[in-house]
């Protein structure tokens, strides 16, 4: 039996990678139909309908779309430290990058969850996981700008991460690899008896939007790949599958796909809260970091904690299960009723569709097929609603459309399938081009989907655009789904890989967008808020500069006495007021980057002259027509010298003396 | 002839680049303005402010906050003396201006620069636009006043303008 479902799969994974090398393209010209451009095209001045919010992958960041047309919006940096405005560089935003390992300027960004409130998309913020060095952040859809990362401990590869609740109580998340914890120096052949698993629940406060890591679930040492919450009436649940039930530790390719079938978690996390309330919890000790930024300074403060709550399930009854799902799932998708949940068993030939109300009934009846670990293990007949028969070869992710249909990507068959989810009937079959990873439906995943467009990530490139060397943009295709058949009407490049998004109706975003900071508001202890605040103070071999931007001078703009060997930050707050006025900073010879200094901001530029002599700095954002003039000199005199401290503009320079006799004046 | 010359080549970089961001209802239609024709000038300017009452002696706490917003959003182009830098010097505005010119001038300015012929010709002068700095029109009021009390300290003598 085994060996029936194993040899198609081989066979397709075969043709699949001969059709991917041979370089042969589909006829495009029968796939797009006539008025195409027209329902992709939104005219110069005007605004798309949806937002879409696309993981970066390998580049660690987020990049909005406007959709129906493709436009790239803005790339949002996350995880990887973007020179392009400083983060991640700039003395406020260093922080970010603090993890139990030290600095880790770089991550793997998979998947997008938007916060909800009575499962429909809110708009207020945005979650995505850092895979490698396990994280998750937080995006605030006002500024669009990152406000938070943690780091989840004593997990390995947070791929399955960080999915949403139906009114963001929580951000459900599961270890990928299976690793020794509390970390030890063992045999990796060792894997069964000391490797283990962990489910995360980070809670969300409703108010401010921090995370909190609240409990965490010990789990068998399987993989954990991707989750989904329950909705309506499976609200309170979570669905989790995992792969590699086999437990192997090397060529997984081969050693993890050994069984029929691997395992689903269902997790009833209303019960996991209630054990931590009895006290069931056991602390352990542990390493983590907390970075949260304070609005009213900008400024991000890592903070180590020390300690997280363990729930067993062998003390915690009832709080977890697991059902068999075939073959190496790629995540299991809740449809917008809640009832029904979607296995995507990737070398499955079949897809199984589960029951909720059946899942509860096997629960009732306790009609189980033994246990793992005290997990007890539900008999697959009991919870399956129907199998939905040969869709095509490889099934990825699917989402839901709001009129009873599921939308499904196939990797290996390169195609998007649409079936009715109660009939269980395949309706619509598209070419990708080529080998779709995630699709993206606006709401598609929350109760109340806008149906309308569908975007497919495509993971293979290949001839879809002009070629650009070796390295090719991955593909995004956007399909119209508004009808009965699906209609491809647009190509985009994206940037990294992105593995999910999540899209939004731009109206829920577009009235809370902030135009600028109140510069009223600003509370960051270096800044300059007036040009008459603008100074230059040393301590020592410490000198911090306190300069403002406004259109278009840099004030002071001229700086004398700073000396080799000091360690200088330009401390630069843009007094600006307006939309879209940011200025930059650019210092000559700076180790680090430029600063992007939005209206009525202050971010910090450190600066460590090892020259003796005069360098520039200047504005590197064009925000006038005397932009060109928005400049500056800093004078750097050798270690020993005697060079008095001086600044100013316009030739009223200020030095320490001065300022003292005018504070005097001032006090008078 | 050298000068006007100068001064419309000035005029057609910054609609130029005006016109490729900010704010996008005001300046959506930026061109070269026409330096000959003059359209009728409201000594009051455009935007909601249509009339201010001006009080003698003049409002203290309106001064202080006046003052502190001056210092936050405005000091870093205009002195209180009669010196121009980035944009005109303070001393005596309230002589030359209208009180309701000038707090449309603060707080409509993307407009004021556009279509009020006594901006324009300010802005042909310092050829810097001046950015809107989100003062509400109960802040541009408190300016209003620190102007009036520091003409009084500068030029001796204030609201020349309504009289």
């Amino acid at each position: 039996m085994k060996k029936i479902i194993f040899n198609p799969i081989i066979l397709s994974l075969t043709l699949a990678v001969l059709f991917a090398n041979c370089g042969q393209r589909k006829n495009v010209g029968s796939v797009v139909e006539g008025n195409a451009a027209e329902q992709a095209y939104v005219a110069p001045g005007e605004y798309d309908e949806f937002y879409a919010f696309m993981s970066g992958g390998f580049s660690g960041q987020i990049t909005a779309y406007g959709l129906p047309s493709g436009r790239l919006l803005r790339e949002i940096p996350v995880f990887s430290m973007y020179p392009e405005n400083g983060f991640g560089y700039s003395e406020e935003t260093k922080g970010f990058f603090q993890t139990s390992y030290g600095v880790v300027p770089w991550d793997d960004s998979h998947h997008i969850e938007l916060s909800q409130t009575d499962g429909e998309f809110d708009g207020r913020w945005l979650f995505v996981n850092g895979n490698n060095t396990p994280r998750i952040a937080r995006i605030d859809l006002t500024t669009f700008e990152t406000v938070e990362i943690l780091e989840i401990p004593d997990v390995a590869g947070l791929h399955c991460a960080p999915f949403v609740t139906e009114n963001s109580e929580y951000l459900v998340s599961g270890t990928r690899f299976s690793v020794p914890i509390p970390q030890k120096d063992v045999s990796i052949s060792s894997f069964k008896e000391n490797f283990k698993g962990l489910i995360n629940y980070v809670s969300i406060d409703q108010k401010s939007g921090e995370m909190n890591l609240a409990f965490q679930i010990s789990v068998p040492g399987f993989n954990y790949d991707l989750a989904r919450n329950g909705k309506g009436k499976s609200h309170g649940w979570s669905f989790l599958t995992t792969y590699n039930s086999e437990q192997a530790y090397t060529l997984l390719e081969v050693n993890a796909s050994q069984k029929d079938k691997d395992l689903l978690a269902i997790v009833n996390w209303k019960k996991a809260e209630e054990y931590l309330k009895a006290g069931k919890g056991k602390e352990r000790k542990t390493s983590y970091y907390h970075n949260f930024m304070d609005e009213a300074t900008g400024i991000v403060t890592p903070e180590e904690k020390t300690s997280t709550t363990i729930l067993d399930p062998k003390d915690c009854p009832g709080m977890i299960y697991f059902i068999p799902v075939p073959k190496s799932p790629h995540g299991c998708d809740v449809d917008p009723t809640g009832e029904y949940i979607v296995g995507n068993g990737k070398l499955s030939a079949d897809m199984s569709i589960y029951s909720f109300d059946k899942l509860m009934a096997a629960i009732e009846s306790k009609n189980f097929a033994g246990d793992i670990d005290g997990i007890p293990i539900l008999n697959y007949e009991a919870g399956i609603y129907g199998i939905l028969q040969k869709p095509g070869l490889g099934p990825l992710h699917t989402e839901f459309d709001g009129k009873g249909n599921a939308y499904t990507t196939f990797f290996i068959s390169s195609e998007v399938v649409k079936w009715n989810v109660e009939k269980l009937e395949i309706l619509d079959r598209q070419s990708t081009f080529y080998s779709p990873g995630h699709l993206v439906i606006p709401g598609g995943e929350t109760r109340k989907p806008y149906g309308k467009y569908l975007v497919a990530m495509n993971k293979i490139t290949k001839d879809r655009y002009l070629p650009t060397g070796p390295e090719l943009a991955h593909s995004a295709q956007l399909f119209d789904i508004s009808g009965d058949k699906m209609k491809l009407i647009l190509d985009f490049p994206t940037k990294g890989e992105p593995h999910y998004a999540q899209s939004i109706p731009a109206s829920k975003i577009q009235p809370n967008s902030k135009k600028f900071y109140p510069i009223e508001k600003n509370t960051h202890p270096y800044a300059a808020k007036g040009e008459g605040q603008a100074k230059v103070v040393r301590e020592g071999n410490v000198v911090h500069v306190y300069m403002t931007t406004i259109r278009s001078h840099l004030a002071p703009d001229n700086i004398e006495g700073f000396k080799v060997g000091d360690e200088v930050y330009f401390h630069v707050t843009n007094l600006e007021q307006d939309w879209d006025v940011p200025h930059g900073f650019a210092m000559q010879g700076a180790n680090n980057a430029e600063l992007l200094v939005m209206p009525g901001q202050t971010r910090t530029l450190k600066w460590e002259p090892k020259k003796v002599g005069v360098f520039a700095y200047y504005c590197t954002d064009f925000c006038s027509a005397l932009h060109q003039e928005m400049s500056g000199y800093a004078r750097v005199s050798p270690r020993n010298s005697d060079v008095k401290l001086v600044w100013g503009l316009n030739n009223e320079n200020q030095d320490e003396e001065t300022l003292r006799e005018m504070l005097k004046k001032k006090s008078k | 002839m050298k000068k006007i010359n100068f001064v419309l080549v000035a005029f057609a970089i910054i609609g130029f680049l005006q016109s490729c961001g900010g704010n996008p209802d005001s300046q959506e239609k930026t061109t070269v303005p026409p330096v000959t024709e003059t359209p009728k000038a409201s000594p009051n300017g455009i935007g909601e402010v249509e009339t201010v009452t001006l009080t003698d002696p003049m409002e203290e706490s309106m001064i202080v906050s006046g003052k502190a917003i001056y210092e936050m959003k405005c000091a870093a182009c205009h002195k209180l003396t009669d010196q121009r830098v980035v944009g005109p010097g303070w001393a005596g505005v309230t002589n030359r201006r209208r009180p309701e010119w000038v707090m449309n001038m603060i707080t409509n300015v993307d407009v004021m620069l556009e279509k009020d012929p006594v901006a324009q010709k300010l802005l042909e002068e310092c050829l810097t636009r001046m950015p809107n700095q989100a003062v509400s029109v109960g802040d541009a009021r408190a300016i209003l006043e620190f102007m009036r009390k520091n003409d009084m300290e500068t030029i001796g003598e204030k609201d020349g303008a309504t009289k």
